[in-house]
């Protein structure tokens, strides 16, 4: 094929079982299928009513995030509906031939943690989960999108999904030299890219995120912008894979070895948006105008700089968004012209699968470190996986965050969606790492700001919206 | 899924239009873990009433619910086609379908047969004089009959195939499996598998 290609439609290209005839969709293979307890439980149940077997137990593969607590982990799970959740996945596990990382188990984690942490996660691939949050994966030059539950069966059923091809939207990033300003960080970048374009901005399309600044962030402040991808509405969000990637990847549990190391590596290489290939639409963003950025509202786009004020929806020209911006603006509990940084919080959130990783965890407890909480500031900081838990410990960061008066838990999902106990009460506020500030995400009556981890970390210093410049 | 291409059941005259989902199975009965025993969630909020027609004999034996207009409208949850079939209908007779609803009684397999109003009026009152009357939908001949009443209904194509042959998406996949095997075979073999490594 000598037309020029895009990265996303050449993973798609390479995993065409059947090309659909006419309207007929095309039936793609899946490399890896990620389960966990809450999207996976009636998918199981619809194969043992039609007596069909996991295809390929050997390419899928289960753990426990969404509902487990993060203390008292060796204790049962008190909430029943969490309980038999957790315990029908394991008895599903069981039957089905599927391996399970339990809570509690060295490997357990959020699902989008440990995919590339175990290097089962690698360029090329597609990835599906029932959990839109998926798309964090694409940070490896791979094709990962979250599915609905009937999607689960049918790939626990054929290891295919039959889908019609995406669009493709280029995210282009520059900056004068390739770096951002000191103090901010990948997760300022996509909340002002979703900002920009708007939640709905990516709908039907596969996002290429592209550019000087995306070539010198590191894997994991990749992971951090795939994984938003959805919040722009976005199916999928992709980086073309290069040595960070190959570096991130060498030497993992599941990384290929030896000669087939060198084979895949050759492959990879050739994972890259082709000169003249053209995208269905491009957005540039100005890497040098970046701050570190807030959500003053309840949809991930409603963002602004830190240094900003609470907007004016008076000023909001379009109807929907201005009446949009004034229910936000009741629920949140804001008056228009408020300065952003004199926003006073109750709990800061570090955790999820948007900045739950290592780095994330490393540089808060950077900002946070020889200082206290400010006042009535409770600070929960969860780890994404176990081992991000143990290599946090090993390096004594679990240490900072105590002292300086934070909570430090065991892994999973945690107050990103308070599936479990660990929520927000009523009113309560929230400088939150995590990916959603919609109404009741947190914990009914909640109300969340999404931030970096840094900003997260100045933020429980002060007891304000800051970011570590604030700090004295 | 099992193939149909006739069948014969009661009738059951649901009067009523504009049936969204949320009454056919409201959200408290989503939470569950299982696929099967959704019945009871079915039109739980109506069924408190004793004169509610599934709790009079013998309605309650139905197997072909004819209602209103707009069946099936609102919330995409594909329980509401669980809860149908679980309780033990296998077509629903109406004017007009939700269209997720439609899509998702296919992908269930319960025939959502499209009619004309006035046919549904005619139908009603002879399940209502006639109490027990059985009435067969033809997916072959795409025709309803219940004693001397005969009338046409409407189902696209691609659905009827799909419903006459018994295939789910799962069944149509399953029909390449030897394009899927054939591809299997060609993936490199770097690729992972998530067995525990040692």
């Amino acid at each position: 094929m000598n037309q020029a290609r895009t990265l996303a439609e050449k993973v798609w290209d390479r995993h065409v079982v059947r090309k659909g005839e006419g309207q007929e969709p095309d039936l793609l293979y899946i490399d890896l299928h990620l389960v966990h307890e809450v999207t996976s439980p009636q998918a199981f149940d619809g194969l043992r009513l039609a007596g069909r077997p996991v295809r390929r137990p050997d390419l899928t593969i289960a753990t426990e995030d969404h509902n487990v607590p993060t203390k008292d982990v060796h204790l049962p799970i008190a909430d029943e509906v969490s309980r038999t959740q957790v315990e029908t996945l394991r008895r599903n596990c069981a039957e089905f031939g599927v391996d399970l990382y339990p809570m509690n188990h060295a490997e357990q984690g959020i699902v989008h943690i440990i995919g590339p942490q175990l290097g089962l996660t690698q360029p090329g691939m597609t990835v599906v989960c029932g959990d839109s949050h998926t798309s964090t994966h694409g940070a490896f030059g791979a094709m990962a999108f979250g599915i609905g539950t009937s999607e689960v069966e049918h790939v626990l059923a054929t290891q295919t999904l039959p889908l019609k091809p995406f669009r493709t939207m280029a995210i282009n990033v520059n900056s004068a030299d390739g770096t951002l300003r000191p103090g901010v960080t990948s997760k300022d970048v996509v909340l002002a890219i979703i900002a920009k374009i708007g939640t709905g901005g990516g709908q039907g399309y596969v996002l290429e995120y592209r550019g000087n600044v995306i070539e010198n962030l590191s894997m994991e402040a990749r992971m951090t912008i795939c994984n938003m991808s959805i919040e722009a509405g976005a199916r999928a969000g992709m980086i073309a894979p290069d040595q960070v990637t190959y570096d991130f990847v060498e030497g993992r549990d599941h990384a290929p070895k030896g000669a087939e190391w060198d084979a895949a590596v050759a492959d990879w290489t050739t994972l890259r948006t082709d000169e003249g290939a053209t995208f269905d639409a491009e957005v540039d963003i100005d890497g040098d105008e970046l701050t570190p950025f807030v959500t003053w509202g309840t949809n991930p786009g409603q963002g602004l700089p830190l240094g900003a004020d609470v907007p004016d929806p008076a000023a909001i020209v379009d109807e929907n968004e201005r009446a949009a911006a004034e229910r936000a603006l009741e629920y949140m509990g804001l008056d228009a012209g408020m300065p952003l940084r004199e926003v006073r919080v109750d709990t800061v959130f570090v955790g999820s699968c948007t900045n739950g990783r290592i780095e994330d965890l490393r540089a808060a407890a950077e900002v946070i470190d020889g200082r206290t909480l400010a006042e009535g500031v409770r600070m929960l900081v969860v780890p994404g996986s176990m081992r991000v838990r143990f290599q946090a410990e090993d390096e004594g960061l679990d240490k900072v965050f105590t002292a300086a008066g934070a909570e430090w838990r065991s892994a999973g999902c945690s107050m990103c969606l308070g599936m479990n106990p660990d929520q927000l009460a009523p009113g309560e506020r929230s400088a939150s790492t995590s990916n959603r500030n919609f109404e009741g995400r947190q914990g009914k009556g909640g109300r969340t700001h999404l931030v970096s981890p840094v900003v997260a970390a100045a933020t429980a210093v002060r007891g304000t919206l800051s970011s570590p410049e604030d700090l004295d | 899924m099992d193939a149909i291409s006739t069948h014969t059941g009661i009738g059951v005259p649901l009067r009523r239009s504009n049936v969204d989902t949320d009454q056919i199975i409201p959200a408290v009965y989503l939470k569950r873990v299982t696929r099967t025993g959704f019945e009871d969630g079915l039109f739980a909020a109506w069924r408190q009433h004793p004169d509610f027609i599934l709790n009079t004999e013998p309605f309650s034996r139905g197997s072909v619910l004819v209602a209103g207009p707009d069946f099936g409208t609102g919330s995409s949850r594909e329980h509401a086609v669980w809860a149908l079939m679980d309780y033990g209908f296998r077509v629903v007779i109406a004017a007009r379908f939700g269209d997720i609803f439609r899509g998702n009684s296919a992908k269930g397999g319960l025939v959502a047969a499209q009619c004309e109003q006035h046919d549904v009026e005619l139908l009603w009152k002879l399940l209502e004089n006639e109490p027990g009357t059985e009435v067969t939908v033809d997916l072959q001949e795409r025709t309803v009959q219940a004693k001397d009443l005969t009338f046409a209904f409407q189902i696209d194509d691609y659905t009827r195939w799909r419903l006459l042959e018994g295939l789910d998406d799962i069944g149509l996949t399953l029909r390449h499996e030897a394009d899927i095997t054939t591809f299997e075979a060609s993936r490199p073999a770097w690729l992972p598998v998530t067995t525990p490594v040692g």
